[in-house]
């Protein structure tokens, strides 16, 4: 069992930055085609911000942790670890972004830098791994950066995926507090007989990337994608959500034996309405305690978590001391939820690049 | 389980369809209501009753509501 418990490590701040510019799915469907109600009703997502060519997650995550070391007054020296979770990368595989945005951040040459290559749960394991690895106090601060750029990766002309996600990346502070009570839970997991249920085929080394790879093809009206795009399989994907989700939320309840009712804040990742709307009814849990931010980005992949805490409740997270749950799940079959608490946290307002 | 109850639970997630329309035998695909979104709710009914997750091809293979139905019962 993938429990695990983090003590004296405490999230400090949270920032997020979005592309400025924005598509409203309704005009994307008046030009496209297709039904745009229906697709509303299922999903929820009424608009998507979209990054530039020249835009990668890695600069989304830069202009946000820029932003969030000046409000927390973190001199650059003091950052002991650098994470970046991505599907994005600057480069495909070499040399990871994490190590550049050390550079680019004007970081030590002593802090830790690597990526983590996981998308909706990616935000929850990010969190686990970099936490562990403080909670032995020699690791004082560091910084958690998850970001996406999955619009570059979806093929406009599919309607199963195109409409669903938005570009984001967000930041996540975290410092070592040897006096605090507060701890982090984790429960985490997989399931890769669903691999397929979330892929881009072509471009790995198991199908590489060939003249092929670029060749359109259709898997049903308004659904044309070619084998270097995103396919995605949104009844396999609903099907595991509305199991894996509620069940993991319960099982780290009970491990932990957290008290449902004083949590305060319930954080999903926002994957669509009907979906998370299942997921929360399952649980029985108030409307008021759950978040949400797919209306206005879509399904923005491991930054949803932070980028939907800051959108909802950014007051909330600047004066109050909250009890938190977050649950990522999605692409791998990847999964898990997290315990943590914030007590007045810095939270710049959302960033637009 | 049983068939009749399946059929039952089935026919409960459409709205414009009349009862009389669903049958062991009837191809769901081709209902003028049929769409993703009822798809969905169908999986979800599969998941609150039975326990069960369907996979996207599971539910597009099914010709029947009876296909759907042995999938099911074959996977509880």
């Amino acid at each position: 069992m993938a429990f695990l418990q983090v003590d004296k490590v405490l999230i400090r701040g949270i920032s997020a930055c979005v592309p400025s510019k924005v598509e409203e799915n309704k005009l994307a469907y008046n030009q496209r085609g297709g039904d745009y109600q229906s697709f509303f009703n299922t999903t929820g997502i009424s608009r998507r911000r979209i990054a530039t060519d020249e835009v990668c997650a890695s600069d989304l995550c830069y202009a946000a942790a820029e932003k969030l070391l000046e409000d927390l007054k973190w001199s650059k020296d003091s950052v002991d670890a650098l994470v970046f979770v991505t599907q994005t990368p600057d480069y495909l595989s070499i040399p990871a972004t994490s190590i550049i945005l050390q550079n680019r951040l004007g970081l030590s040459s002593d802090c830790l830098a690597f990526d983590i290559a996981l998308g909706c749960s990616g935000w929850v394991y990010g969190l686990s791994v970099l936490s562990a690895m403080m909670q032995g106090g020699t690791i004082k601060r560091a910084l958690l950066l998850s970001g996406e750029t999955a619009t570059k990766f979806c093929s406009p002309d599919d309607k199963s995926s195109y409409p669903l996600f938005g570009d984001a990346g967000a930041v996540t502070a975290l410092e070592y507090d040897s006096s605090t009570e507060s701890k982090l839970c984790f429960d985490l997991k997989s399931d890769g007989s669903g691999y397929e249920a979330i892929i881009i085929e072509d471009g790995g080394y198991r199908h590489k990337f060939s003249k092929e790879s670029l060749t359109m093809a259709s898997f049903g009206e308004g659904i044309d994608r070619r084998k270097v795009d995103l396919s995605l399989d949104g009844m396999s994907v609903f099907s595991f959500g509305i199991s894996k989700a509620p069940k993991v939320v319960n099982s780290l309840i009970e491990h932990f034996n957290l008290s449902k009712d004083e949590i305060d804040l319930y954080t999903f990742h926002q994957a669509n309405l009907f979906l998370n709307e299942k997921i929360r009814k399952k649980l029985c849990l108030p409307a008021e305690k759950v978040l949400y931010s797919l209306n206005d980005f879509g399904n923005t992949s491991s930054a949803s978590i932070p980028l939907t805490l800051l959108f909802q409740k950014r007051e909330a997270l600047q004066n109050e001391h909250l009890r938190h749950i977050g649950c990522g799940f999605g692409v791998g079959l990847s999964w898990g939820a997290v315990y943590f608490e914030t007590d007045s946290i810095v939270a710049p307002p959302l960033i637009e690049l | 389980m049983e068939l009749q109850s399946f059929i039952k639970n089935f026919a409960a997630q459409f709205e414009n369809t009349d009862a009389s329309l669903f049958e062991a035998n009837t191809m769901f695909h081709n209902l003028d209501e049929w769409s993703s979104l009822i798809a969905l709710a169908i999986i979800a009914m599969v998941d609150e009753e039975y326990d069960v997750a369907l996979k996207g091809d599971e539910m597009r293979n099914a010709q029947t509501i009876e296909d759907l139905f042995a999938i099911v019962k074959s996977k509880l």
